[in-house]
């Protein structure tokens, strides 16, 4: 099992406060991680230090390594650009542009500079398709996304995270937002997904967890206290504080 | 004890009576208690309520009968121009002739139509790109004490007296003009880089407000798919504040358009069709302001001036209208 993404003693600060103190995370290539943990310890901070979305903060400083294909993603003169089209992002709330579902799908590759008229289509319609929206969207390509469902929209982001064929797609809980029947809908869709890309979802749904995820890791107070695979962590966590948050004890 | 009272005392006893309310043994909250006079009269919040209702539906009346009166007056007096004075309309909206005090035959307001449209044009075409280009230095870029600086700069300009602008432009642009394109320094350019600086503000400060009400999380998923800085404004900002910027246009185009003072200022006051942008014209407002003074009530001449105040309203009104569709298009 190869590591498609390494986090070494990562550290992260928001001015005066460290919300991260020193992550040590291997992410396997073409699994979904779970990323748990209680309000405010650190899950979406941490998760955005994955495609360098932290940048802009003002005051922040970040510090450890993030290695995506055995090459630091922190080091100076990296391609930015090219790195978010390796790494993609969905967020907690659907957030379409307020164009059509085409346009929509197709930014991605055109802002990389793609020109290929056909095969721009030829991908938005294979990453609706992926995303599970194709059957509900095909006939309305040219329909405002925001005249689409919440569940439809969030489907349609995942599509656009995925038309520029991504290795990694980090999710922000990204069914929060929705109800049960649409969440259920993104859960399929990526557990078929899984073949292809790499997933690191952050949720607060244990259940989800446990059904969509292979590996979990569980954070609290900005520490990593305990990673491993879905089945170890859920039936045989190492440390009680796991067993205690998965059980429902508290968070 | 009213009627209605001592039906309700009587379903609170069958109530008991049958058990439906459970019995409650605290002090003060035994059903036999309530005080049913008290509860069926209205409370005082009920009546400051009804009080509170009266008051502003007055203050809607009275408000309403002064803008039907406003535009029942102008109406009256606008459009007696063709009703008592016999003008053809048509001959007002297009033909150039205007010296109302020669007859009906002589009443053409086209050349002062196309003036009031060439600077309102021509100031917010020249006003926007500036406009949207401080608003984003604004919001995109800068976001700290410079656009504070920047924001209470465009306020301060809002907040100059018009009088003050066409002083401005009748002392620094007039001989400007003069000096580079010949001629009296006068005309639609002139008018019309006064109007600029004018309209800047608005469109700029209802930019910023366009750019402000995008989401930040817009931005971002822009951001997150690979996108620059430039390209996430260009596709997804402006793409997503068109419909405001559109609006905060029309606000800039309806200022242009009914500014009066620093017009005529500028224009030269003659009401001729601009045959170029440095001769001479008139805009309705320019040539209102210039003339109410020499004409005398209920004459060809007065009613001509009403004729073209109704006008002005009519654009008003257009320009509101457009506000109003381009908000529920979007
Ligand atoms: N931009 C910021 N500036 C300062 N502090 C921040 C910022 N973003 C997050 N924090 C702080 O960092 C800590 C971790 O926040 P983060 O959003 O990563 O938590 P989370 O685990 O995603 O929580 P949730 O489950 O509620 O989304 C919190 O204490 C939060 O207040
Ligand atoms: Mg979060």
């Amino acid at each position: 099992m190869t590591n498609i993404m390494e986090a070494e003693n990562v550290k992260l600060s928001y001015g005066d406060f460290e919300a991260l103190h020193g992550i040590t995370l291997a992410f396997p290539a073409k699994k979904l991680t779970a990323l748990i943990g209680p309000s405010g310890c650190g899950k979406s901070t941490f998760l955005r230090c994955l495609n360098r979305m932290n940048d802009d903060i003002d005051n922040i400083k970040i510090s450890g390594k993030i290695l995506l294909e055995n090459k630091d993603i922190y080091r100076t003169h990296l391609d930015l650009v090219a790195l978010r089209k390796k790494v993609g992002m969905v967020f907690q709330q659907p957030t379409p542009f307020p164009f059509s579902v085409f346009d929509n799908v197709a930014y991605g590759l055109r802002v990389a500079g793609v020109k290929d008229k056909d095969l721009i289509e030829q991908r938005v319609i294979e990453s609706l398709k992926q995303a599970a929206i194709w059957e509900e969207t095909k006939d309305s390509l040219q329909r405002n996304a925001l005249a689409f469902s919440g569940g439809q929209q969030q489907r349609i982001c995942i599509a656009r995270a995925l038309a520029v064929r991504p290795e990694v797609v980090l999710l922000d809980e990204p069914t929060s937002a929705l109800d049960p029947i649409s969440s259920s809908e993104i859960e399929e869709t990526l557990m078929g997904l899984k073949k292809k890309y790499t997933f690191i979802m952050v949720t607060h749904n244990l259940q989800q967890a446990s059904r969509v995820s292979d590996q979990v890791a569980f954070l609290m107070n900005g520490e990593l206290i305990e990673a491993g695979s879905t089945e170890q962590m859920f039936l045989s966590p190492e440390k009680e504080i796991t067993s205690n948050y998965l059980n429902g004890r508290f968070g | 004890m009213a009627k209605k009272e001592q039906d309700l005392q009587e379903v609170v006893e069958q109530a008991i009576a049958q058990q439906k309310v459970p019995h409650v043994k605290f002090k003060g909250i035994n059903p036999r208690n309530i005080d049913i006079a008290r509860l069926t009269k209205p409370s005082k919040e009920t009546r400051q309520e009804r009080w509170g209702k009266g008051l502003t539906a007055l203050a809607i009346v009275l408000i309403g009968l002064l803008i039907v009166a406003i535009i029942g007056f102008v109406g009256m007096h606008g459009l007696a121009t063709f009703f008592t004075d016999k003008v053809n309309i048509f001959q007002f909206l297009f033909s150039t002739d205007w010296n109302p005090g020669a007859g009906p035959k002589h009443v053409g307001a086209a050349a002062m139509i196309v003036t009031s449209f060439a600077v309102t044009l021509l100031a917010a075409m020249i006003a926007t790109p500036f406009a949207i280009a401080v608003a984003l230095f604004m919001t995109e870029y800068e976001s700290g004490k410079r656009a504070n600086l920047l924001q209470s700069v465009m306020e301060l300009l809002v907040g100059i007296p018009s009088v003050v602008y066409g002083f401005l432009g009748l002392t620094v642009i007039v001989p400007a003009v003069r000096t580079i394109f010949g001629g009296t320094g006068f005309g639609i350019l002139t008018a019309t880089l006064i109007l600029f600086v004018m309209v800047l503000p608005t469109i700029t400060s209802l930019t910023v407000d366009a750019f402000k009400a995008v989401p930040k999380e817009l931005r971002k998923s822009s951001a997150a798919l690979g996108a620059t800085r430039w390209q996430t404004i260009f596709h997804v900002v402006l793409r997503a504040a068109r419909a405001r910027i559109m609006t905060a246009i029309i606000f800039g185009m309806a200022r242009a358009f009914g500014e009066a003072l620093a017009v005529q200022m500028a224009i030269g006051n003659a009401v001729l069709m601009p045959y170029n942008l440095v001769s001479p014209a008139a805009t309705l407002t320019s040539q209102l302001t210039s003339q109410m003074g020499n004409t005398v009530m209920g004459t060809l001449p007065n009613n001509a001036l009403w004729s073209l105040a109704l006008l002005l309203l009519i654009m008003s009104l257009v320009f509101n209208f457009l506000v109003h569709l381009i908000g529920k298009k979007s």
